[in-house]
C-alpha cells in the first residue's frame, strides 16, 4: 500500500471483477492481516488471564485423562520407546490446534459482522487470522511438552528438525476444513451447533489417546483418511521417533490438500454474497 | 475537461427477497427441510409458491466525478444510496454496470469500524488504521497529530471500554480525518458526536477537499451539512438517479419530491418501510394547528406530530412508545420527547400524536427524528428515522407573544437567540 501518487492506478468494479484480482488483493492487504491476527492474540491474552493458563491446564488434564483410560483401563501400549503420557499428548498438541482453529474459525466471520458490512478486504483473511491465534496456542503448548521431555528424561531425535513441516500441515489441514466451515456458517446458522460435535468425535477417532499402531493392518490407509491422522504420526515420528507409515500419510496429506481446495473453492463461491447475508 | 476519477456507468443492484425466510440467513434445518418437502410434492404445483421475488435497489446509474469534487447522495430511505456506497467501497458487487476508481479510495461507513472495546486508544488507532487502508508507517507517521485532534492524550493506554462515548467518536473520528485518500466516501456517520466536534470534522474535510483537490463522496440526512459541504449533489429515488447537479437544486427537490416532503412522508409508497418484526412505521406528518403544515410554521403555531404505525403482534411483555428527538439546523438536541406511560399495545394500527405547543420553539430549521421504542425486554429500539421531517418556525415579529409589545409597536424586532424560545409566565410586584 504504498503512497504511489504519480502512479494512477485505475480499480474497475464490475460483477466479478473481485475474482480477477484476488489473488493480488490478498496480499495487497496482508498489512490488515498482520494486524488482525496481532488483535486476535492480543484480546484472546488480555481478556482472560486464565486464557494462556486455560491453554496449558486442557491438554495437561486431557493427556491424564486419556493416559489412564487407554494405557491403564484398555491395555493398549505404545509402540515405541517413549511412555504413555508423552505420547498422548505429542498427539494431543496438533489435534487441540486443529480443534481450537475450526472452533473458531467457524464463528470468525460472524464475530466480525460489522467489518464485513463496513469494509473491503479478502474476507478470507479473518478465518486465516483466527487460525494464527490457535497456533499461538500451540506454541504455548510446546513449552510444556519441553517441560514433560525434560521430566521423562527423553531426548527426542534428529527427526525433530522436521516437525516445522508437520506444523505448516496441521495449519493446512485446519485452515482447509476451517475455511470450508466457515462458509457453511455464514450460510447456515445452526451449522455452528455441529461443529463442537465434530470436534467431539475427532478427538476419539484421531490417534490422540492411541497410537495408529494399534489400528489392524488393512484397515489403516482408511483410516488415515482423516487428515488430522497423518498430521499426528508425524508429530509422533519427529518428537518420539515412532514408527511412520509412508503411505498412510500420503493419503493423509491428499485429503488435506483436497480440503484445503474445496474450502477455498467453497469460500470463494459464497464469499461475494457474506456482506448481503450475514 | 481532464478525466473522471470516478466513472460510473449503468451501475444495477438485485437483491433477491426470500418471502418464506423471515431471516436473511437461512439454516440446515430448514434448507433440509425444503428439500424433503420438494421430494415429496407433486411436480405441478412447485411453481406457485415459489417464494422469490426480486427488488431492484439501483437501476442504471451513470454518472462521472472530477478530482476535487465534493458530491453529495441524498435521497429517502431505501432510495439506493448506501447500496451505491457499498458498491463502491466493494462490499458487495452490482449485478451489472462497470465503476473505474482512479486513484486510492478510502471508504467510511461508519465511525471506528472495528474498534475492539479490550485494546487501548493506541492499539485502536493503529487497528482502526489499517483497517481504513493506512499502512503501519503512515498511522506511525500521523500519530501525534491523530491523538492531538481527538483531544485524548490522556487516555491512550485505557481500554477504549472504558472510554466515554464521547471520546470514543473523537478518536474514531481523528483517525479517519487523517485518512489521505484521492477518494473519500463518507456515509452518514456525522450524525454522532457533539456539535463543536462535528463542525471540527466537516472543516477539516472541506479543507483537504478544497486545497489538495480530493474526492469526496458524501451520503446524508442532514440537508444543512449537504448545503454546506457539497458543491454538487445527487439525488437518489427509487434507485434512479432523479437530479444530478447543482446542491440547492437536490436538496430543493429532496424536500418537495412526491411522496416525501419536508412536513410529511408516507411511506407506505416507498419500497422499504421502517421498522422490524413487531412495528412498522406508515406515515408521519406534522400540523401546524391542526391543518396539514407548509415548511414554514408561524411562531406562534401549535404543531403536532402525528406517527401512524402498525403492531404486527400481540406481545404482553412488550410496551412499546414512540418518540420525537429534535435538533436544529446546528445539529444541537433541542429536545427530545416520549409519552410519560405506556401499555402492552394489541395487535392493530396506531396513531401517536405528540404536540409542540406554540411559542415554544425558537425561529430557524429544524429537524424531528421519530423512532418506536419498547421497553419490557429490556430498551429496545424498534427503529428510529432520522431527520425524517423537518420545517422552519417563521418569526413574523408583529403579535408575536414572544416579543414584547406596546400599544402594537414592537420593542426589539432583532432576531432572537437561544435554541427554544418559550412564552413563559412574568409576574412583576413593586415591593412594598
Amino acid at each position: 500500500m504504498a503512497n504511489n501518487k504519480d502512479k494512477v492506478n485505475e480499480l474497475v468494479i464490475e460483477q466479478g471483477s473481485g475474482e480477477k484480482n484476488y489473488w493480488g488483493d490478498l496480499w495487497r492487504y496482508r498489512e490488515l492481516f498482520y494486524i488482525l491476527s496481532w488483535r486476535d492474540i492480543k484480546v484472546r491474552y488480555k481478556q482472560t488471564v486464565v486464557g494462556a493458563a486455560w491453554s496449558v491446564i486442557r491438554p495437561v488434564l486431557t493427556t491424564i485423562i486419556f493416559t489412564i483410560i487407554f494405557s491403564r483401563v484398555a491395555k493398549l501400549t505404545a509402540p515405541g520407546a517413549a511412555p504413555y503420557p508423552l505420547m498422548v499428548f505429542v498427539g494431543m498438541l496438533p489435534w487441540q490446534f486443529f480443534s481450537n482453529a475450526l472452533s473458531e474459525a467457524s464463528i470468525s466471520l460472524i464475530g466480525n459482522t460489522n467489518l464485513i458490512t463496513k469494509v473491503y478486504f479478502p474476507r478470507m483473511i479473518i478465518p486465516a487470522s483466527s487460525v494464527i491465534t490457535s497456533l499461538v496456542d500451540l506454541l504455548i503448548s510446546f513449552g510444556i511438552l519441553i517441560v514433560m521431555l525434560i521430566i521423562y528424561r527423553f531426548a527426542p531425535p534428529v527427526n525433530i528438525l522436521l516437525l516445522p513441516l508437520f506444523v505448516l500441515l496441521a495449519f493446512i489441514a485446519a485452515f482447509g476444513v476451517g475455511l470450508y466451515v466457515t462458509a457453511l456458517n455464514v450460510k447456515y446458522r445452526d451449522f455452528r451447533y455441529i461443529i463442537p460435535f465434530i470436534v467431539q468425535f475427532g478427538l476419539y477417532i484421531s490417534p490422540v489417546g492411541f497410537s495408529s499402531s494399534v489400528i489392524p493392518e488393512k484397515w489403516r490407509l482408511l483410516y488415515a483418511l482423516n487428515p488430522m491422522a497423518g498430521v499426528i504420526d508425524g508429530f509422533r515420528w519427529c518428537i518420539l521417533n515412532e514408527p511412520f507409515d509412508m503411505q498412510a500419510f500420503l493419503v493423509s496429506l491428499s485429503v488435506s490438500f483436497l480440503f484445503l481446495w474445496l474450502g477455498i473453492y467453497y469460500f470463494r463461491k459464497t464469499e461475494k454474497s457474506f456482506a448481503d447475508n450475514i | 475537461m481532464s478525466t473522471p476519477v470516478i466513472k460510473i456507468e449503468n451501475i444495477s443492484k438485485q437483491f433477491v427477497i426470500a418471502h418464506e425466510a423471515q431471516e436473511k440467513y437461512t439454516t440446515l434445518r430448514d434448507t433440509m427441510a425444503r428439500k424433503a418437502r420438494k421430494l415429496f410434492s407433486f411436480p405441478g404445483s412447485s411453481r406457485k409458491n415459489n417464494p422469490h421475488e426480486t427488488f431492484w435497489a439501483l437501476r442504471d446509474i451513470s454518472f462521472d466525478i472530477h478530482a476535487g469534487d465534493r458530491v453529495g447522495i441524498i435521497g429517502r430511505n431505501g432510495a439506493g444510496k448506501s447500496t451505491l456506497l457499498k458498491i463502491l467501497s466493494r462490499i458487495t458487487e452490482p449485478s451489472s454496470g462497470r465503476i473505474s476508481l482512479r486513484g486510492r479510495v478510502a471508504s467510511l461507513l461508519e465511525v471506528g469500524t472495528g474498534f475492539h472495546p479490550e485494546l487501548t486508544g493506541r492499539e485502536n488507532i493503529f487497528l482502526n488504521g489499517a483497517i481504513l487502508g493506512m499502512a503501519r508507517a503512515e498511522i506511525r507517521k500521523k500519530f501525534d497529530e491523530i491523538v492531538a485532534f481527538a483531544e485524548t492524550e490522556k487516555f491512550l493506554d485505557t481500554p477504549v471500554k472504558r472510554y466515554s462515548s464521547g471520546m470514543h467518536v473523537r478518536l474514531a473520528f481523528a483517525v479517519a480525518a487523517h485518512l489521505e485518500p484521492e477518494i473519500l466516501i463518507v456515509d452518514e456517520v456525522l450524525a454522532v458526536g457533539d456539535a463543536q466536534f462535528q463542525k471540527k470534522c466537516l472543516g477539516k474535510m472541506e479543507e483537504v477537499s478544497k486545497n489538495e483537490g480530493r474526492t469526496v463522496l458524501f451520503v446524508s440526512h442532514s440537508m444543512p451539512t449537504i448545503s454546506s459541504l457539497c458543491n454538487r449533489a445527487i439525488l437518489l429515488e427509487g434507485g434512479r438517479i432523479s437530479i444530478d447537479g447543482e446542491t440547492s437544486e437536490a436538496v430543493l427537490s429532496y424536500y418537495t419530491s412526491g411522496v416525501a416532503s419536508p412536513t410529511q412522508i408516507d411511506y407506505s409508497q416507498q419500497t422499504k418501510m421502517p421498522g422490524d418484526s413487531y412495528v412498522r412505521l406508515h406515515k408521519v406528518c406534522i400540523l401546524a394547528n391542526k391543518v396539514p403544515a407548509s415548511q414554514e410554521i408561524d411562531i406562534d403555531q401549535e404543531i403536532d406530530v402525528v406517527i401512524d404505525y402498525s403492531i404486527l403482534e400481540d406481545d404482553n411483555r412488550l410496551l412499546p412508545y414512540p418518540n420525537i428527538h429534535v435538533y436544529n439546523a446546528a445539529g444541537v438536541c433541542v429536545f427530545i420527547s416520549a409519552p410519560s406511560t405506556t401499555q402492552a399495545h394489541a395487535k392493530g394500527d396506531y396513531t401517536a400524536v405528540c404536540r409542540i405547543p406554540a411559542n415554544f420553539l425558537n425561529q430557524g430549521s429544524y429537524f424531528i427524528g421519530i423512532a418506536i421504542s419498547s421497553f419490557g425486554k429490556g430498551v429496545i429500539v424498534h427503529l428510529f428515522e432520522q431527520n425524517a421531517l423537518s420545517f422552519n418556525i417563521k418569526d413574523n415579529i408583529y403579535n408575536v407573544p414572544t416579543r414584547l409589545q406596546v400599544d402594537g409597536n414592537v420593542a426589539y424586532s432583532g432576531e432572537v437567540p437561544g435554541t427554544v424560545r418559550p412564552l413563559l409566565h412574568w409576574q412583576t410586584t413593586k415591593a412594598l
